[in-house]
């Protein structure tokens, strides 16, 4: 079991003075790496992204680029994984507030990561109805080099969210556990990267949008 | 006189003993059971060692592989015995035919590239001694860890599996330049399922490999020892923090790369594959992509692979030279800021590699530039190593051989850049065995001069016994004699003409000159024969070598500040304080004429 409450501001201090007042074990220099190493692997997403961004780019200057009109339930879904990221923010919030004393706000917190996760299937579910949009309309992953990179984009972010996703349930299942159950930077971590993934989506909603 | 330049009092984060008491509560059960400690293992040692076993299978497997083509470019007709039990199609009745020649080309590159150039110099030694040159008990993600070696050996199984296939490996080089590489059966033998398994091995590959540079940085960043500032890590741990930095932007290209050739050949998108073009007899069914859009994705990141190849091994040689020279590097700074520098200009100088794509001519101007610019912080290590040496009293062992063998390889390998790096000049070479020289001696041979050179220095680390000096120096002498008979002619052959992957020149223009071509074949047996010596010293070395002390080499970074070899959790649940800069050699201490790191003692240095 493990405890910490380092804050961004001024981890090391924090982390002493609460080792004098709490004389527990700290794993501040743990927390510190795993919070390099959500920003590094956002790094490397957005490198990635950055990599398939130029591709298309690519693409698109040559003869036979076709635009696509794209599903109207994306408008839907972006609004959704917006949505959640707000409901995560709550959570994050009521936690940081709470922390480290209140149970109650340890549950709280549990119910908008609840409906956060429920946000993130929801806007999975929209993205699987957009594709069964565009099969409906016969256009597949090799129809155009649009609708190519559009079903890589959205499948590679998906899979992305699903990590995401991943974590929240783990999350929640720890938070309805109680708060001292949990690490709080393994939930600081997962709002980082679920906010990321938003930005990341309306990032690719309007690079495929778009007609050069 | 006495002058005293460093201060035991000087500590750079808080009070040393109450974060290191704090934390010694904080204490881990080893790990149990054959499963958890030899094959899934978390820990970073045992990690760094398996990358190093299937580095050392990827490297005597490339090597027979350069054996066969060695042979068979000279004595085309030769029969090797058992060979056609391998490939029936590829040689039949063990004589190789052209295709399978380029087979074993391809699986040779990669083999090399990925396989060993990549993971010995950094993933291996970087796994065992990043972690402990800064103090810490672990790498900070060791789940990930063990994920990023697991990843690396299946894509290493993947790849292997193409041998044995009835399609065989593909025949693209390791390059696999689009369309060929991306339209399938119509391109050659191995086109079919090997170029697939080629794919998705370098697909895993990368996915290891982003796991392993996500870990190096952030272990680096923040488990770091108390007193352990950036300036004070050792030039081994800076070198591997440069190029896990190098590694996270480079796989993460490389990924996407791969994943749009699966698709190009897989689920008949057009991302590399142009309109109109007939392959064997038969008009491609894909249209509108871009050849060129591969080699630009390939390049960004296969010219950063490059200094992931060579920049471990510098940080390796010069982390070796220091602690032989018994004296600082002429400075400390200026190595870690070049290393720097070469990691940045890495990224922009990719179109160097397609002076003749038909890309702009403009652009090749452009790309010319920074890769001239690049040999300044190149040289600039030159000159400080070289610089270090004079007047110093070097200690010659098998390591300070081979890292000496370092920097003549890595000269006279980069100069020859000089040449190609100019579009003009680059016309004539492109292609020819003037470029394969280039990269065998800078890259490939240099970077393996650091890793020979890290096995002799750290090997009693590893394993508590010392490797034989007497059969190191052999083997130093082999091959670095061998490596100038074999890639110096290469250069030369190269002027005349002579293009990389033709599989004979028995009936062409280069008939006059298959003298150099048997005389290369002949020393790269031999010298091949001798690396066999390094690998019964590595054996023999680890079950009967002469036990080793904790610090064999009155060396002063915190590896040796710990047994021989080192208990699971690096140092016995304790936490080191670090006191001084990584190389205090040639002043007073108190064991000898060098301070530890971890020494609080004052370091004093005698002058007149």
């Amino acid at each position: 079991m493990s405890f910490t409450i380092a804050t961004p501001a001024n981890p090391h201090a924090a982390a002493l003075h609460q080792a004098k007042r709490n004389s527990v074990v700290l794993t501040t220099r743990h927390d510190r790496a795993s919070r390099s190493g959500i920003w590094v692997g956002l790094f490397a997403i957005t490198m990635s992204f950055a990599a398939f961004s130029s591709a298309l780019f690519v693409r698109e200057g040559t003869t036979d680029w076709t635009h696509i009109v794209l599903p109207s339930v994306l408008y839907l879904n972006t609004s959704i994984l917006l949505a959640s990221s707000a409901t995560l923010e709550v959570a994050r919030r009521l936690l940081a507030a709470s922390w480290p004393f209140a149970s109650r706000g340890a549950h709280r917190a549990g119910a908008w990561v609840f409906l956060t996760l429920l946000l993130g299937l929801a806007f999975c579910v929209g993205q699987f109805a957009a594709w069964r949009d565009l099969r409906a309309q016969g256009i597949y992953l090799a129809t155009s080099p649009n609708s190519s990179f559009f079903y890589l984009l959205t499948l590679i972010h998906a899979l992305h969210v699903f990590a995401g996703i991943a974590a929240l349930v783990y999350l929640a299942g720890r938070l309805t556990a109680g708060h001292s159950a949990l690490r709080r930077s393994l939930f600081e971590n997962t709002a980082i990267y679920w906010h990321f993934m938003s930005v990341l989506w309306v990032y690719l909603f309007l690079l495929c949008r778009m007609k050069l | 006189m006495v002058t005293i330049v460093g201060s035991a009092a000087v500590l750079e984060r808080g009070d040393p003993m109450a974060e290191g008491s704090v934390e010694q509560a904080h204490v881990q059960a080893p790990p149990e059971g054959f499963l958890r400690r030899y094959v899934f293992s978390l820990d970073h040692k045992v990690i760094g060692k398996q990358y190093y076993g299937l580095a050392l299978a990827s490297v005597f497997t490339g090597m027979l592989l350069s054996w066969l083509m060695r042979i068979h470019l000279v004595w085309p007709a030769a029969r090797i015995p058992g060979l056609e039990l391998l490939s029936k199609g590829g040689a039949p009745g063990g004589i190789i035919t052209p295709e399978y020649y380029l087979s074993l080309l391809t699986m040779h590159g990669t083999l090399m590239v990925f396989f060993v150039l990549t993971n010995a110099p950094f993933a291996a030694f970087g796994n065992y001694f990043l972690p402990i040159q800064i103090g810490a008990e672990d790498m900070a993600f060791p789940r990930f860890n063990m994920m990023s070696f697991w990843t690396t050996f299946a894509a290493w199984l993947v790849l292997m599996l193409a041998f044995f296939i009835p399609d065989g490996p593909p025949i693209s080089g390791w390059t696999s330049y689009a369309p060929l590489s991306a339209v399938g059966r119509d391109a050659g033998p191995g086109m079919e399922y090997g170029m697939s398994l080629w794919g998705i091995s370098i697909a895993l590959f990368c996915i290891g490999s982003l796991l392993g540079a996500l870990n190096f940085i952030a272990t680096t960043l923040d488990l770091r020892a108390r007193g352990m500032t950036l300036m004070r890590m050792p030039l081994s741990t800076w070198a591997w923090f440069i190029t896990s930095c190098i590694a996270l932007l480079a796989f993460a290209v490389l990924l996407p790369a791969c994943i749009l050739l699966i698709l190009d050949r897989h689920a008949g998108t057009s991302f590399f594959i142009p309109a109109g073009l007939v392959i064997s007899d038969r008009v491609q069914p894909h249209a509108g992509g871009s050849p060129l859009l591969w080699q630009h994705l390939f390049w960004f990141f296969g010219h950063p692979e490059v200094y992931i190849a060579i920049l471990p091994s510098m940080g390796i040689i010069s982390h070796i030279l220091v602690n032989s020279l018994r004296k600082p590097l002429l400075s400390h700074k200026v190595v870690i800021y070049s290393m720097m520098s070469i990691g940045f200009l890495s990224y922009m100088v990719w179109g160097h590699h397609m002076f003749l794509s038909g890309m702009n001519p403009t652009s090749a101007l452009a790309f010319s530039f920074p890769t001239l610019t690049i040999t300044i912080p190149a040289t600039v290590l030159v000159l400080i190593w070289l610089g270090s040496l004079y007047g110093a009293r070097i200690q010659i062992n098998s390591a300070s051989l081979f890292a000496l063998g370092f920097i003549s390889m890595f000269v006279a390998g980069g100069v020859s850049g000089f040449f190609l790096a100019q579009p003009s000049i680059d016309i004539y070479l492109h292609a020819t065995y003037f470029v394969v020289g280039h990269f065998h001696m800078v890259m490939g041979v240099a970077s393996l001069f650091g890793v020979f050179a890290g096995t002799y220095f750290w090997f009693s680390k590893m394993t508590g016994r010392m490797m034989d000096e007497t059969l190191g120096k052999l083997h130093f002498w082999i091959t670095f004699i061998g490596t100038y008979c074999i890639f110096m002619p290469f250069h030369y052959l190269g002027l005349i003409g002579n293009v990389r992957r033709y599989q004979s020149f028995v009936d062409d223009f280069m008939a006059p000159y298959i003298g150099w071509h048997k005389f290369i074949t002949v020393c790269a047996l031999l010298t091949g024969a001798g690396q066999l010596i390094f690998l019964y010293n590595l054996i023999y070395s680890r079950f009967k070598g002469k036990p080793a002390a904790e610090n064999p080499w009155n060396a002063t970074s915190l590896e040796w500040s710990i047994p021989s070899p080192p208990p699971w959790n690096n140092f016995g649940g304790k936490h080191p304080v670090v006191y001084h800069d990584p190389y205090q050699y040639g002043v007073k201490g108190s064991k000898g004429d060098f301070v530890m790191q971890d020494s609080p003692e004052q370091v004093i240095v005698s002058g007149d």
